[in-house]
């Protein structure tokens, strides 16, 4: 062993004014820790691609071929129609499974010591909501290296696009698991989160099928799901201006992009202010 | 505030909707102590021990932490302290060294010392060369020694270890131990910890028994040992029942039955032994004593033995862990 010893003191104790510094160092390494994460987990980045691709391959030909090859306005064959749709499932799924390993690095991990260090929690539910958003966008930005193989034309300009509303969707969907996750005391509540709101999201969202002509019970739902904005910004950005009539219509008006995203962003904050209150409360 | 007393707490009192999981507790902790919380699963040790690291609210009482008040100034108190947790917190696919420099990043620890302070932590603990590898691959005893080495990095002045060498093999435990007195001996820091290992309760320069809540006993081990009485006698005999009634009124003993012998508290064990299988009209099939131990101790001051808790939704994730976990040892 060693015989030096430290003597001066290796912390500095914080004064009021370097508060807002420190939570944001603790923002940043929650976020740093998660993405160190993700990039270690190469294997398994690989491996969560399996369901994008069998939904795009196999249940997109399979249906493709059922519709009889039907095209959508903007000349859009039933797999290039749900190529976005499965880029937002992919965030949206990552996102929610990604929120949901709050529950048990809580009480066995990583998170329970983040949560006694001399930091604010509020730093920890956004650290938290940005890494996993960070790593769900990435997730679904990879599936864009199939678009010439479905054959949709991509610019600078539309990637950019993608890139930010992922962003936008992959923050909103993460800061709803986060605040979800930081309710719930056991794993159990994992299935009912999955069964009873992931699925219908995704399901409602219109990143399967277009949300016009539906029933009215069903039109009022799936405007309700955040994640259908998000859908159908990214569709009508990754297929152009061509797939603007498929757009998701509010009051009769089809919704612009940019409020689209805006109340993604609404619903986001939303939730990230119950979770930065969740992780607040203390027993 | 004293700066020879480390902990203050008074009066904690922690409900949980009708359940009191403590109830009362006063305590004055000496700095530089190796200071044991002791009692069986459910007492109110973890609660305790939650309280006072800022991680619960009490419902009443207060306490102090390094002369910061625990309600007051909660972020005061954590910086101040360090914590190892009954279950594991480690960040098992980053390396040894990223985990300890992602906890001294959210303590405030310089730049300019961390990368020395750092080594220094893992060479006391000795993995100084395992500092690169991802935790993943260590066993439970190493995971352990560097979560030791973790909470002492940003130089606490209290160190809180709640059940520190639960589910560890004996040498292992033998072996934490022996950091923890190294470590008290070289960085002058405070330790508290709660266990329900009887053995390693001996290890600490005063124990605290809490039972149900409150505490029940509070001395050096050794004090605690003499109020035992001199020797532990158990017997089994042919009739149990009939040799407890004769010893309570011949020999003027409080004997107790547990798990089918009886168990006596005697000044002077070796001349008892030949008086009783002479004297005991009931056949005597074996009979030892020994030296007090505290396991005595808790029996005398509770009544029973240390008992397990049934397994709460907390325990069956923990076990779930373990399943999936693997390693942990």
């Amino acid at each position: 062993m060693s015989e030096t010893v430290v003597t001066a003191p290796a912390v500095r104790r914080r004064g009021p004014a370097s508060a807002a510094w420190s939570n944001a160092r603790a923002v940043y390494i929650i976020w740093y820790r998660d993405v160190l994460r993700y990039s270690r987990e190469r294997a398994q980045v690989v491996a969560s691609l399996a369901q994008p691709l069998l939904y795009l391959i196999i249940f997109g030909t399979g249906l493709s071929s059922a519709i009889g090859g039907a095209r959508f306005p903007g000349g859009a064959n039933y797999q290039t129609f749900i190529y976005p749709g499965i880029i937002g499932m992919t965030i949206l799924f990552t996102s929610i499974f990604g929120a949901m390993s709050v529950v048990w690095d809580r009480e066995f991990g990583f998170l329970k010591e983040v949560l006694v260090a001399p930091i604010d929690r509020a730093a920890v539910a956004i650290g938290k909501t940005l890494g996993g958003a960070t790593r769900a966008m990435i997730q679904g930005l990879l599936l864009l290296v199939l678009a010439p193989i479905i054959g949709v034309a991509l610019s600078v300009g539309s990637i950019l696009g993608i890139v930010v509303l992922a962003f936008i969707l992959a923050f909103a969907l993460s800061a709803l698991g986060v605040a979800l996750a930081a309710r719930m005391r056991s794993m159990q509540g994992f299935q009912v989160v999955m069964n009873f709101l992931m699925l219908p999201m995704f399901f409602l969202s219109g990143a399967l099928f277009p949300l016009s002509g539906l029933p009215d019970w069903m039109t009022i739902l799936t405007r309700l799901d955040p994640a259908t904005y998000g859908m159908d910004a990214l569709r009508r950005v990754a297929l152009g201006s061509a797939a603007d009539p498929l757009g998701v219509s509010l009051f009769g008006q089809i919704v612009p992009i940019w409020l689209e995203a805006l109340i993604l962003i609404a619903f986001g904050l939303v939730m990230l202010a119950l979770a930065v209150r969740s992780f607040q409360v203390r027993d | 505030m004293d700066q020879q007393v480390a902990i203050a707490a008074e009066g904690l009192v922690k409900k949980f909707g009708e359940i009191e999981a403590v109830k009362g507790i006063d305590l004055s902790v000496r700095t530089g102590e190796i200071f044991g919380f002791l009692g069986p699963n459910g007492a109110g040790k973890s609660t305790t021990i939650n309280i006072l690291c800022t991680l619960m609210k009490a419902t009443a009482g207060n306490a102090a932490v390094a002369g910061v008040d625990v309600e007051r100034d909660p972020a005061g108190v954590r910086s101040r302290i360090g914590l190892v947790f009954q279950d594991p917190s480690l960040d098992q696919q980053l390396t040894a060294r990223e985990n300890l420099e992602f906890h001294a990043f959210m303590y405030n620890v310089p730049a300019a010392v961390r990368a020395q302070r750092i080594a220094e932590v893992l060479e006391m603990v000795d993995l100084a060369d395992r500092a690169n590898s991802i935790v993943m691959t260590f066993s439970g005893g190493m995971r352990r020694r560097l979560e030791i080495a973790r909470g002492i990095l940003h130089t606490p002045t209290v160190l809180f270890l709640d059940e520190p060498t639960i589910g560890l093999d004996p040498q292992t435990r033998r072996h934490i131990w022996s950091y923890l007195e190294a470590l008290r001996d070289r960085e002058k820091i405070t330790i508290f910890m709660t266990t329900h290992y009887m053995d390693e309760a001996e290890y600490c320069d005063r124990i605290a028994i809490i039972d149900h809540g409150s505490i029940v006993g509070l001395g050096t081990p050794d004090e605690l040992k003499a109020t035992v009485g001199g020797d532990v006698v158990t017997i089994t005999t042919a009739d149990n029942q009939a040799a407890a009634l004769e010893l309570s009124e011949r020999f003027q003993l409080a004997p107790m039955v547990d798990n089918g012998t009886l168990r006596v508290e005697v000044d002077d064990g070796a001349g008892f032994v030949p008086r009783l299988v002479r004297e005991l009209s009931v056949s005597v099939e074996s009979v030892a004593f020994r030296r007090p131990s505290l396991d005595d101790v808790f029996l005398k001051l509770t009544g029973r033995a240390i008992r397990e808790e049934e397994a709460s939704p907390k325990d069956m994730l923990r076990m779930m862990g373990r399943a999936w976990g693997g390693r942990r040892r």
